[in-house]
């Protein structure tokens, strides 16, 4: 009885002392708790659906953020790491037989060797031209999708990939689950020794350079762990949805990408996942009201597009970097953020203002 | 079949010329990744076919008024979303990347998803070598050659084309010599929305408009302008020649043909990268830090 007293103890403690002290800490429990509730209040198919889409796009997001965000390898061409791993994974699932826990991490593998082999010869360009270059693939593949309809299903995709786990609750945790998981590793990944070398590279490669980091080695690394994380999200994708389509190599779902995750706040992992959470359940819930409307033409992309337009002009950095911004303040001295209700730092007690 | 591979590529080659100029007038002085670049080309054949068609002007008339408006379209939306943000280069993607799916969506509410047409300025047709060339394909590659000519001439000749291409090098430099970057700038998303409604023009009597139809001309004027060397005027004359004839060789020669076209030219494009990774005519400037 003892021990658990003390792990109380200790979790009441950390509790007060490490998340209630900032806001954006607590607004992160908060939301992990609400994720995992949500069945609890409804088990409406369809909402649960939307959520399970809207936490696979978070994964896809967050990973586009580890290459494009922290190491500054603008990656235009993110939907060809999620439509190669879908795409490997249906195949492997139907031809093959591979349940769904061998498939996807397969699917992953699939997505790590696309980083490679984009990697590589992307490794000599820079900037514009990158961004520009990695736009190319996933088109050049969605043209060998349609010339090939025989390996590939064409215009239909794949189709009739096993379920999941049988139930849609089930999906919704295990996918939701998943989601937090691997955001969590990126944000550790991000914050680790090899984040920082990452970020380093983004803010100056010469410098990098120049202090022994082979820039080369560490920039293929981040193109390979995008490629896993977005390729488990094309896996999930692909076995949720029991189809593998064109759709996951459209160019538009690149740009989805990266509207997702400059809207929520690049370079900070969640802020892409915030983006995605806040504006793909919008636009299902703009599509329930628009339903209610039959006179008005379809108008969901214009309100959407307009949307972000009009947030960018007031949050360039985006969502969540400004919200923080006027939740927290940075300490002037020893640079700990604190809330906005403090007028004194709560490590060093400098006044703040 | 030939000679129409030869006319295709060379009518093909100069639309995405003109567009991939434009584009590349406005990378360079503004620093701009104008994804909307190709959606404004495809305003203005939107513009054309409502000027001919529904208000019945005379084509002539509707395709100069759509120019005008379209660079005015294209001067308020720089002005009001693009300018104020800048500083933030994420920020100014995505916000092209919005203003290019909120055009395809308003003419998606407009006209749905038609194909469109708009009748050619003239009729008729010659006979080439025993293959039957329209005049309109002649006419739109007569402007298109002219158009190049033109924007040529601007940019070596005269005094606002050398600003330009003085703040396209160095901006701050372009500055401190007593140009007004910011009017330049203004200027330079002038030119290049009137080109690209110029291009659209064009072509309008040639394609059919729907409004999916920038995506296409989009990848390809982008492949185009990296192939050529970001910011060669020549590279991209070059690049979009290439590629477009690359692209009507493949819809005429390869089976399933329109389905590879794209990822013919891309993969030439990735091709040449390899070789240079500066582009054919690119410069490769000491980074920039």
């Amino acid at each position: 009885m003892g021990m658990l007293d003390a792990y109380i103890r200790r979790f009441l403690a950390v509790l007060r002392t490490e998340i209630l002290v900032l806001p954006s800490r607590m607004a992160v429990v908060v939301f992990v708790l609400l994720l995992l509730a949500l069945p609890l209040v409804t088990q409406d198919g369809y909402v649960l659906r939307v959520m399970i889409l809207t936490a696979i796009f978070a994964i896809l997001a967050a990973s586009w953020d580890l290459l494009s965000g922290f190491t500054g390898q603008m990656n235009f061409g993110h939907a060809l790491f999620f439509g190669v791993a879908a795409y490997v994974t249906a195949l492997l699932n139907l031809e093959l037989k591979f349940p769904p826990y061998l498939s996807i991490p397969l699917g992953a593998v699939g997505g790590v060797l696309t980083g490679l082999v984009v990697g590589i010869p992307c490794l000599r360009l820079k900037g514009s031209y990158l961004a520009l270059t990695t736009l190319a693939f996933p088109i050049i593949l969605l043209g060998l999708v349609f010339a090939f309809p025989g390996v590939t299903g064409g215009e239909l995709g794949l189709s009739g990939l096993s379920r999941l786990t049988g139930s849609r609750t089930g999906d919704y945790y295990l996918i939701t689950g998943l989601m937090l998981a691997l955001g969590g590793v990126m944000w550790k990944i991000t914050d680790s020794n090899t984040g920082i070398i990452l970020h380093a590279i983004r803010e100056d490669e010469l410098a990098a350079r120049a202090a022994g980091i082979n820039t080369t080695r560490y920039k293929l690394l981040a193109f390979c762990l995008s490629g896993f994380f977005a390729g488990i999200a094309g896996g999930l994708y692909a076995h949720f949805l029991r189809l593998a389509g064109p759709s996951t190599l459209e160019v538009s779902l690149s740009f989805q990408v990266i509207i997702w995750a400059v809207f929520g706040g690049m370079v900070s992992i969640y802020g892409p996942i915030a983006g995605v959470f806040i504006l793909n359940p919008l636009m299902e819930a703009l599509r329930v009201v628009l339903e209610r409307f039959p006179g008005l033409p379809e108008m969901r992309m214009f309100i959407f597009a307009g949307l972000v337009l009009v947030t960018l002009l007031f949050m360039p950095e985006g969502l969540v970097p400004w919200v923080r911004d006027k939740i927290e303040t940075e300490c002037p001295r020893c640079k700990i953020r604190n809330a906005f209700t403090r007028r004194r730092c709560r490590v060093c007690d400098a006044a703040l203002d | 079949m030939l000679l129409d591979i030869v006319i295709d590529g060379l009518i093909k080659g100069s639309v995405y010329a003109l567009l991939a100029i434009g584009f590349s007038l406005v990378l360079g002085v503004a620093r701009i990744i104008n994804i909307a670049h190709t959606a404004l080309y495809m305003t203005a054949a939107y513009l054309i076919y409502i000027g001919a068609k529904p208000l019945g002007l005379s084509p002539l008339v509707a395709m100069l008024a759509a120019v005008g408006l379209t660079v005015l379209l294209g001067l308020v939306v720089y002005r009001l979303f693009i300018q104020p943000i800048q500083e933030h280069e994420a920020a100014v993607l995505i916000a092209t990347i919005a203003v290019a799916m909120m055009l395809q969506e308003v003419f998606l509410m407009a006209f749905g998803g038609h194909y469109l047409g708009v009748p050619p300025l003239v009729d008729g047709f010659a006979v080439i070598f025993g293959v039957k060339v329209t005049f309109q394909h002649l006419l739109a590659l007569g402007l298109a050659l002219l158009m190049l000519l033109a924007v040529r001439v601007f940019l070596m000749k005269t005094r606002l084309g050398l600003a330009i291409r003085a703040t396209a090098q160095d901006r701050e430099v372009a500055n401190l010599m007593g140009m007004n970057v910011t009017r330049v700038a203004m200027t330079t998303v002038a030119i290049s929305v009137g080109l690209a409604a110029v291009t659209g023009a064009i072509v309008v009597p040639l394609v059919t408009v729907e409004p999916t139809m920038w995506m296409h001309p989009l990848i390809m004027m982008l492949a185009i302008v990296v192939l050529g060397g970001l910011g060669s005027i020549e590279g991209s004359f070059v690049g979009a020649f290439l590629l477009g004839f690359a692209e009507s060789l493949v819809v005429f020669l390869v089976p399933m043909g329109a389905f590879l076209k794209d990822s013919v030219a891309l993969s030439i494009m990735i091709l040449v990268l390899l070789i240079r990774p500066e582009g054919l005519f690119g410069v490769s400037f000491e980074e920039e830090r």
